[in-house]
């Protein structure tokens, strides 16, 4: 009797493991189909879906003027809807960093007070003109592109910091130029343009 | 004495390198130094002005020998948006995204949804062109489309240059300005580029256009 009940025990047992194995090897054939799909794709948009994570407008925006907490929001908000929940954080930081708009009726160079700047800023595009040469600033053309060569950071330094005149003679000229101007590498004439690599 | 000052040199190199990350080089928590991380955005006139280059960097910061094992990330999508009637909400998009060293591009096109999600069926009746991502030390890879559109992926020289030490310096109250003679921070590094270079009758019979680079997360 007792040998009988060893056998079925063992029979079930047997059964049973068989069957988990069955089981585990359709669930391989059909990750192997998937895999097999996504290696017979012949680009990666078939079948895809796809979240924002970073976006980009204009050089050191987010950097400068986004608080610390609120970077991660600030790329994913769409820019249609950024001035209306960023344009007063703008406003506050850049007030609070520069000497040259700590009064609501400071101006920078291009005639902008701290809100009318800020209210520019915090829709983070880039504008490019389709028919005047391309550049952030070129001393005549004002945000028409962004060239490789534009030395971003001192035009918004002069912005942030440089006063009414800082174009010609900055309030305060220790912070409104950062001496480099120019790349370490030469730029190309011809596609691709940037340099090859070190 | 040595042996503290060269402690103290360490110490230094390595609060500046950790400092660092600068244009959207230094970017918010959630996304810094991944591979969605966007380090630059331009957009200039082509060698031929009927185009319109639009680049995008990732991966900043990358050291020469860094540069050697820098691959973009299979799960990101570069996008390229363009908006022409001056709402800031994208009309067109170039979308840009690798699959086993070729980099696979979409567009222009109008979008079939504008925002932070973009879905693509199993068959999507889309024009899709590649182009191979060119190697470190390795002459660019250009891939023209029929309609005269170009392509390039892969490392090239950060055309970015900023003296973001002194910068940051400032802000912390350990100098009371810029130097002098600045120093580029990124001179000397890479990043991992995607060039194209479109003709600008495809955007429409516009006199200017907004634009801004998104990455996106394969889900």
């Amino acid at each position: 009797m007792k040998s009988i009940t060893h056998i079925l025990f063992i029979l079930v047992a047997t059964l049973f493991v068989v069957s988990c194995e069955k089981e585990s090897l359709t669930i391989e054939n059909e990750e192997a189909e998937l895999m097999s799909f996504d290696s017979r794709k012949s680009n990666p948009f078939m079948g895809s879906t796809w979240l924002q994570e970073d976006q980009m407008g204009r050089p050191g925006v987010n950097t400068v003027f986004v608080s610390k907490d609120s970077k991660d929001q600030f790329n994913v908000t769409i820019p249609s809807e950024q001035n209306a929940i960023f344009q007063s954080m703008f406003q506050n930081n850049l007030m609070g960093l520069s000497p040259a708009f700590s009064e609501p009726d400071d101006r920078n160079a291009l005639g902008l007070t701290a809100e009318e700047f800020t209210s520019v800023l915090a829709t983070d595009v880039l504008n490019v003109s389709f028919i005047k040469p391309t550049t952030f600033f070129d001393g005549t053309n004002v945000l028409t592109g962004r060239a490789l060569a534009d030395d971003v950071i001192t035009v918004e330094l002069i912005l942030i910091f440089g006063g009414e005149t800082g174009l010609t003679d900055p309030e305060f000229p220790q912070f409104s130029d950062d001496n480099v101007d120019a790349n370490d590498a030469t730029f190309l004439t011809s596609f691709p343009y940037l340099a090859s690599p070190w | 004495m040595k042996k503290f000052k060269n402690y103290f040199k360490l110490l230094t190199v390595l609060t500046v390198g950790l400092l660092i990350v600068a244009a959207d080089h230094i970017d918010a928590p959630a996304v810094a130094g991944g591979g969605s991380d966007i380090t630059d955005f331009y957009a200039f006139n082509g060698e031929n002005s009927e185009n319109i280059v639009f680049v995008a960097n990732v991966k900043g910061l990358l050291s020469p020998t860094a540069t050697q094992r820098a691959t973009f990330d299979e799960n990101i999508m570069i996008e390229f948006n363009v908006d022409t009637n001056g709402d800031a909400i994208e009309d067109m998009v170039i979308q840009a995204t690798p699959m086993k060293k070729r980099m696979y591009f979409v567009g222009p096109i109008t979008p079939s949804q504008t925002g932070l999600v973009s879905t693509y069926d199993t068959n999507p009746d889309v024009e899709v062109n590649s182009v191979k991502i060119t190697n470190y030390n390795q002459p660019p890879r250009i891939e023209t489309s029929h309609d005269g559109i170009s392509y390039f992926a892969g490392p090239r020289d950060d055309p970015f240059f900023f003296d973001f030490a002194q910068y940051t310096a400032v802000l912390n109250g350990e100098a009371t300005g810029f130097r002098e003679e600045g120093v580029d921070t990124f001179a000397g590094t890479n990043v991992l580029s995607v060039v194209v270079e479109v003709p600008k009758y495809m955007f429409g019979d516009v006199e200017s256009i907004n634009a801004w680079v998104e990455t996106k997360r394969k889900q």
